[in-house]
């Protein structure tokens, strides 16, 4: 009987304490908390880990960043799940302020794109001028092309360039262009093993570790300019949304503060993203 | 692989507060999803199974299928629920441990009580025939049944946590892998299989799997206490 009822008593005890832990993991009274909807480069490059401390300390305010894909996060904020918003597809940030869903959209920085490929580089993208005739080269090659076909910002730069080229990639999907549907990194990992052509940012580019035989094979060219923006989820419609802490937080970024936190990033020995706010 | 354990060997003996958070709140999300999915799933599953009533065959197949339910189509749903434009937008839950909890509740709840539903049902054709000789009341048959399946029932709740701590598709949709507040285990691996560290995201892989083994043999080590004390 004493043996049952203890027994009772440390189940009892188990489940209060996880009933405990669960409520305390949420919002502490007072806590000043924003969310920001991301695209992917700004967390796996380690960016929000140098920034957001910095941040806390001069504002108290915590930062929770859902990193996804560029058009994930613009639909995630349509939706109002979120207070601010980091991407980088400029004609899509500029419809979602059109549209009404975000207040002004500010230049952040920016860095480029860069096209990698298997270092003895089989379809020769090297001796390429532009990303259009490097492009044209990968449909014409066998090498593959894989493409990240998430609709992500670096999906969205990479459709304009095969537009640009006057070629329709799809057509081919499944023989040389490969639509993996995956996020940049993991775009890398299966890039690598397939000794594969393929669009990535610099930033995650520099911070990926498993680049294999990968290496960057065309660069430099205007076209592969690559613009981060952010802008504040329009309070009008979703009247939740932290306006206050939410300005802050765009303030700090696009400031004195923010922007040479963002210059003074590197990885590597590399500066990873160059301030542009105006 | 080398690299992979001996790198999961490191992280746990450096006792690294943010893998240790990290655990900590995996071990609490499915824990609680479990006792959630226990205190509906067990009941359900052992009233269906002992019971006979118009439709049941249909309400079993139905629980039976969605044992296969993927977990990123919960999450998916749950998503269109809790989103602040969805219809409990406003109770604010999205990228919060409680719609961790729920996602991993509403993804386990099939398997809790489709099994029990099976191993209540299968004890009960074998011992329906000494119930009618006793005439035993319903109500103490059922208690009968349970009391004799508990065993069954715990590798039933042991399943169930498996799912729960082992699935990445949910809790990434509606926990957001948020750094130091939703960030679990799998969606750790899941991170840093992106950024190409391989062995690190190997590295979790092994210590989730210990885990899930501790859990086991925790249970294990219960059960035969509890033989112990029903054989002295």
């Amino acid at each position: 009987m004493l043996n049952s009822l203890s027994r009772r008593g440390a189940i009892a005890a188990l489940i209060s304490a996880m009933l405990l832990g669960v409520s305390g993991g949420s919002y502490a009274a007072g806590e000043k908390v924003i969310v920001v909807q991301s695209t992917t480069s700004t967390q796996n490059s380690g960016l929000y880990d140098y920034l957001l401390p910095k941040f806390k300390a001069a504002t108290g305010i915590t930062v929770r960043v859902v990193a996804v894909g560029t058009g994930q996060a613009l639909k995630n904020a349509e939706n109002g799940d979120g207070d601010v918003l980091i991407v980088h597809a400029k004609s899509s940030e500029e419809k979602f302020v059109a549209d009404g869903f975000g207040l002004s959209r500010q230049n952040l920085m920016y860095n480029d794109f860069v096209v990698v490929g298997p270092s003895d580089d089989p379809t020769e993208l090297s001796g390429s001028g532009t990303a259009v005739d490097a492009f044209t080269r990968a449909s014409q090659g066998s090498a593959a092309f894989t493409s990240r076909g998430d609709n992500s910002g670096t999906h969205k730069k990479e459709m304009s360039i095969w537009k640009a080229a006057g070629i329709d990639p799809t057509t081919a999907s499944g023989s040389w262009y490969r639509e993996l549907g995956a996020g940049m990194g993991a775009t890398l990992n299966t890039t690598a093993l397939m000794g594969a052509y393929t669009l990535t940012d610099r930033a995650t580019w520099i911070s990926f570790k498993n680049k294999q035989n990968l290496g960057i094979v065309v660069q430099g060219d205007p076209s592969l300019f690559n613009q981060y923006g952010i802008i504040m989820v329009n309070p009008a419609r979703h009247a939740h949304v932290k306006q206050e802490l939410a300005q802050t937080f765009i303030d700090w970024m696009t400031g004195a503060e923010g922007q040479a936190a963002i210059a003074a990033y590197t990885l590597e020995g590399k500066q990873l993203f160059t301030p542009n706010a105006e | 692989m080398l690299e992979a354990f001996g790198l999961a060997f490191r992280l746990v003996v450096s006792f690294d507060p943010d893998l240790y958070e990290i655990i900590g709140l995996s071990l609490r999300v499915s824990l609680m999803a479990l006792l959630c999915a226990s205190l509906i799933g067990l009941p359900i599953g052992a009233l269906v199974g002992f019971t006979r009533f118009p439709g049941r065959g249909i309400i079993i197949v139905f629980m039976n299928a969605l044992m296969g339910m993927p977990p990123v189509v919960i999450g998916l749903l749950l998503y269109l629920m809790i989103s602040r434009s969805g219809p409990l937008g406003a109770l604010a839950l999205l990228y919060t441990p409680t719609a961790m909890i729920i996602a991993q509740t509403l993804l386990i709840l099939p398997i809790v009580a489709a099994l029990t539903r099976q191993i209540i049902e299968d004890l009960h054709a074998e011992y329906d025939e000494q119930f009618r000789s006793l005439s035993v009341s319903r109500g103490f048959a059922l208690v009968t049944l349970l009391a004799d399946a508990r065993y069954s029932l715990v590798t039933v709740v042991l399943a169930g946590f498996g799912r729960a701590i082992a699935e990445v598709g949910a809790v990434i949709i509606v926990g957001g892998n948020i750094n130091h507040f939703t960030r679990v285990m799998t969606t750790a691996i899941a991170l840093e299989t992106s950024k190409g560290q391989l062995a690190l995201a190997v590295a979790l892989g092994i210590v989730l799997l210990v885990i899930a083994l501790l859990v086991n043999v925790a249970a294990a080590v219960l059960r035969s206490a509890a033989l112990r004390r029903a054989y002295v």
